[in-house]
């Protein structure tokens, strides 16, 4: 028996087995990747299998002619697993080392299994994702690395496998890494890269003597050191009622699981949809009775007042709304053999309500590889789209982002009782028509034609994004410098000009840095359309805010520019300090460190700030200005 | 960026004590912080969600050291009030006499509905392992009594105290198993399970089968059994017994056994690992006990509980054909 296995177990005997934290990851990998082995070979050598299991999937490899031992067979649990040797099913196995306690769901890699990837993500904090050092980086792995961001994951650890195939090549192994690595960022994705060979045990359990270059930790080493998220406690505080005790007359407990935040006795709570407050008068958890309770636990409360409260009502911090919404915009994996159907009124499973709710209207799909956003009316098996829904009665939740139990939601065909769909809400579809506000905008006689010749060019907004300390400002005065000196008239906005003054009324959390970034685009907007080409420099990290300014600003005008920089890098070279004092604590919501980064998934432009210089950078800028027409050709200029 | 990365990783290994500090620390109440509590928190969350969903959901009881935590489960999710839902026990009248007289006793001590369900014309035919095969024994006493209990008694959802750890296929279980108007099991069609949104809409004559221990393991339900004090039959703890040796498995010796040629009767010091029906369950040679005791063997055993059930060895996938006829 390995090392890893029986003889730590042993020793150590059971001391703290019970207070081992637990981490639930996902495995990722397309067909032939070698996924079960690995899994079979991580659960053999942490001494995980049986030795009558063992024995099983020996006679079992006999009978398929295979001469050693196919651990793959640990995993495939099914008939027709063994007999196609593929994997069909998610599989969910539990296995400990002294320092963790781990459950595996292990997720089949072929593309028409989508749900089931998704099924197995939903539930982990961390994904396994392998790569084939032999074929490289596929569509599917793509596939699969978007599939787990979109669930909420931020952290992987890709298995480079195979490595014994190309000869434990370390350039072939960066190349990989590198590769893929560049995708999972653009997802907004920290990943861990390691080489391994599932089939001799390279790097899983035990280090590789073939890759002595790698100084890196094994998989398993990886897993169990591997900060664990667990912030739900720190989120407002949110419980969906799930049952009402009442054992006697007098007697009245609400139970629930907490989904986020705490609660204490004595705390007022905001209870919807009746939108009344009541104070907590008792809590009793599994232990007994308790004076406070965080996220996980599942209580049972009772409160100071005799009001309006039952399965399916949400319980919220009063500092903090939930979100009402009545229509909302939503990212939906499609799950069922029908398609998505704007005519049908689905089952909607949302906390712990179950309503009815209609899809308006499908908005776009979403390629999984490419991250484009591809035009459609429907959503077929293993789709993903944005979705408008409308659902028949208001429901209280949060953004998937802010808070993945009260933002997500299936959808449950009414007739066959399928899941058809799991939602993950995306906001309240809030974007009123210009008709709908009472405004009616003046029109000048002036067009844009008369101003193009007057300026030279055409107005727009070069919108620059990226890290703090990824280059951008420097980027954005040396091009204003440039075109200036051409004869362009144009302005910079940045946070020095924008946060002093316009909206010094804002701070730094999601919310305020979203009003930021609309005030940008509208000050840029009114620029444009007075003629002056805009260069703007603000980290804007979230997606959905920059697609916003797209809107305000006009996709024609609007040409987003990606500097991207690694994170290591920025954090290096840390101009103003900030990355220190963010490490520290000191800024709280800082992206990159505490709060995300989206990184553009198309944009216009990417600028490469680690292999180019700001002058090599700025003149790229310029020379797809020209291409595009917006600045006259070199000859041209004035 | 890779040489980075693995520059971090090196120190992060170089700390791991403070780390696993840090992660233990995170800000929980001193209460919340094992597995154990999350496991815990999990089926009472799964109990509540399923007594408020269905119609009329039933517990079933096999008297086993699983169902000894469901039912300690199910009082802790409804505390202060009564378990809202009857508790099943499908009778194949080869249970262990310990295992009758122990639930008889318990189910009365604190107060549940219990129901017994026997396939009395199977058993009047005189059904037995020995002339008929475990295969069809097990198919017409334990998985058609149960169906019928099932169906005869209208239940929507059935709890079952399965783990996902003890068998390969039951490794691909849901949380909640669909099952059709035969109460079958068809892997290929199982609904996607995500997040903790249990889809339980099901048509008349369908149920769900409930499976509120998926991700415990047979040490997490000793732990627990031993933090919570929680009765469990005394055929698990070890004892002198009269067995016999048989396919290299031991087999306690009861009134009614029928012995092979060659089969000598034994006592040896053993206990049962799983409980079943006396002609198909062996026993272990263990030295274990109390509680505390079979904790300590667990950690050294090095094979599966299963083992000592004869029926699961019939064929390769004799448990995935059994779940596909209805059994849990």
């Amino acid at each position: 028996m390995h090392p890893m296995g029986s003889e730590i177990l042993a020793s150590e005997t059971l001391i703290g087995l019970e207070t081992r934290p637990l981490l639930r990851f996902t495995t990722a990998g397309s067909v032939d990747d070698g996924k079960s082995t690995l899994i079979g070979r991580l659960l053999h050598d942490c001494g995980a299998i049986y030795v009558d299991q063992l024995q099983a999937v020996a006679e079992a490899s006999r009978r398929s002619g295979s001469a050693d031992v196919d651990l793959a067979l640990v995993t495939d649990g099914l008939r027709a697993e063994r007999e196609q040797k593929i994997t069909i099913d998610v599989a969910y196995r539990p296995f400990a080392t002294p320092r963790r306690r781990f459950i595996i769901a292990d997720a089949p890699g072929h593309e028409q299994y989508t749900r089931n990837m998704v099924t197995a993500a939903s539930t982990a904090e961390l994904a396994v994702i392998l790569l084939d050092a032999e074929r490289g980086v596929t569509m599917q792995s793509r596939r699969h690395g978007f599939l787990a961001a979109l669930v909420g994951i931020r952290r992987m650890v890709i298995a480079v496998n195979k490595m014994d195939l190309v000869g434990w090549s370390q350039e072939r192994f960066i190349a990989l890494a590198d590769e893929y690595d560049r995708y999972l960022r653009s997802l907004g994705v920290e990943a861990a890269f390691i080489p391994i060979s599932a089939l001799q045990g390279d790097n899983v359990v035990e280090p590789s003597h073939s890759m002595a270059w790698y100084t890196g930790p094994t998989l398993l080493q990886f897993l169990e050191t591997v900060p664990l998220q667990g912030d739900d406690a720190a989120r407002p505080f949110r419980l969906a009622i799930q049952y009402v005790q009442r054992p006697s007359r007098e007697y009245r407990g609400y139970s629930g699981t907490i989904a986020s935040g705490s609660v204490r006795v004595g705390d007022l709570v905001a209870v919807y949809p009746s939108r009344s407050r009541t104070r907590v008068t008792s809590i009793m958890t599994p232990a007994g009775a308790a004076d406070s309770a965080s996220a996980g636990e599942a209580v049972t409360l009772t409160v100071a007042d005799d009001i309006d409260m039952g399965r399916g009502h949400l319980l919220a911090d009063t500092d903090h709304a939930p979100l009402e919404m009545h229509e909302f915009e939503a990212t939906v994996i499609w799950t069922d053999e029908a398609p998505l159907d704007t005519r049908v009124t689905y089952l909607m499973k949302h906390t712990t309500r179950i309503l009815r709710a209609r899809p308006l209207a499908v908005l776009y799909r979403v390629n999984p590889a490419t991250l484009e956003h591809e035009e459609a009316d429907h959503l077929i098996l293993n789709d993903i789209g944005r979705v408008r829904i409308r659902a028949l009665q208001t429901i209280y939740g949060d953004t998937y982002r802010e808070n993945r139990h009260t933002g997500s939601f299936i959808l449950i065909d009414p007739g066959t009782h399928q899941t058809s769909g799991a939602g993950l809400i995306e906001g309240t579809a809030t974007a009123r028509l210009p008709e709908e506000r009472n405004l009616v905008r003046h029109v000048g006689r002036v067009t844009a034609e008369d101003r193009q010749r007057l300026l030279g060019h055409l107005p727009v907004t070069v919108w620059l994004t990226g890290l703090s300390g990824s280059g951008k400002s420097t980027i954005a005065y040396n091009l204003e410098e440039r075109l200036v000196a051409s004869g362009h008239a144009c302005a910079v906005l940045d946070g020095d000009n924008m946060r002093h003054g316009l909206n010094r009324d804002l701070g730094f959390s999601q919310e305020d840095r979203s009003e930021n970034i609309r005030r940008v685009a509208e000050v840029a907007r009114l620029m444009n359309e007075a003629g002056l080409i805009v260069i703007t420099a603000f980290i804007s990290p979230y997606a959905a805010d920059r697609e916003q300014a797209r809107e305000i600003i006009g996709p024609e005008r609007f040409v987003e520019t990606f500097v991207d920089a690694p994170l290591e890098e920025c954090e290096r070279r840390d101009p103003k300090g900030l990355y220190a004092k963010a490490r520290a604590g000191l800024i709280p919501e800082f992206t990159g460190v505490s709060a995300p980064y989206e990184p553009p998934p198309s944009p216009e432009l990417r600028l490469d700030t680690t292999s180019r210089s700001a002058e090599q950078l700025v003149e790229a800028v310029l020379a797809y200005l020209r291409q595009r027409g917006i600045l006259p050709c070199r000859h041209e200029e004035r | 960026m890779l040489w980075i990365f693995i520059g971090h990783r090196t120190q992060d290994m170089a700390t791991l004590e403070s780390l696993d500090k840090a992660n233990a620390d995170r800000g929980r109440p001193a209460r919340y912080r094992t597995t154990l509590d999350s496991l815990e928190a999990e089926s009472i969350h799964i109990l509540r969600e399923v007594a408020a969903e269905f119609r009329r959901p039933v517990m079933l009881y096999s008297i086993g050291k699983d169902s000894s935590v469901m039912l300690r489960l199910a009082q802790k999710a409804f505390a202060p009030g009564r378990i809202p839902f009857p508790v099943l026990h499908v009778d194949t009248g080869y249970k262990f006499p310990e295992m009758t007289a122990f639930r008889d006793a318990y189910c009365r001590e604190i107060g549940v509905d219990l129901r017994v369900y026997r396939n009395e014309p199977a058993i009047a035919e005189g059904t037995n392992p020995w002339d008929h095969g475990t295969v069809y024994c097990c198919s017409r006493l334990k998985t058609q009594a149960l169906v019928n209990a099932l169906r005869e008694g209208g239940y929507d959802a059935a709890f079952g105290g399965a783990r996902r750890e003890e068998e390969r296929s039951r490794a691909k279980e849901r949380v909640y198993s669909f099952r059709d108007a035969e109460g079958q099991w068809n892997p290929r069609r199982q609904r996607p399970e995500i997040w903790n949104l249990y889809n339980g809409c099901i048509h008349p004559g369908e149920s769900i089968r409930v499976f509120p221990l998926s991700n415990w393991t047979e040490l997490d339900i000793w732990l627990y059994i031993q933090r919570e004090s929680i009765p469990v039959v005394p055929l698990y703890f070890a004892e002198e017994r009269l067995v016999v040796e048989r396919h290299g498995q031991l087999v306690p010796v009861y009134e009614h056994t029928r012995l092979l040629p060659g089969e000598v009767p034994q006592r040896i010091v053993c206990r049962c690992r799983t409980l079943g029906c006396y002609p198909c369950t062996g026993v272990i040679r263990s030295e274990a006990r109390t509680v505390a005791d079979i904790i300590t063997e667990l950690a050294e055993v090095r094979v599966s509980e299963r083992i000592t059930r004869v029926i699961d060895h019939d064929q390769d996938a004799s448990m995935e054909q059994k779940k596909r006829e209805g059994y849990f």
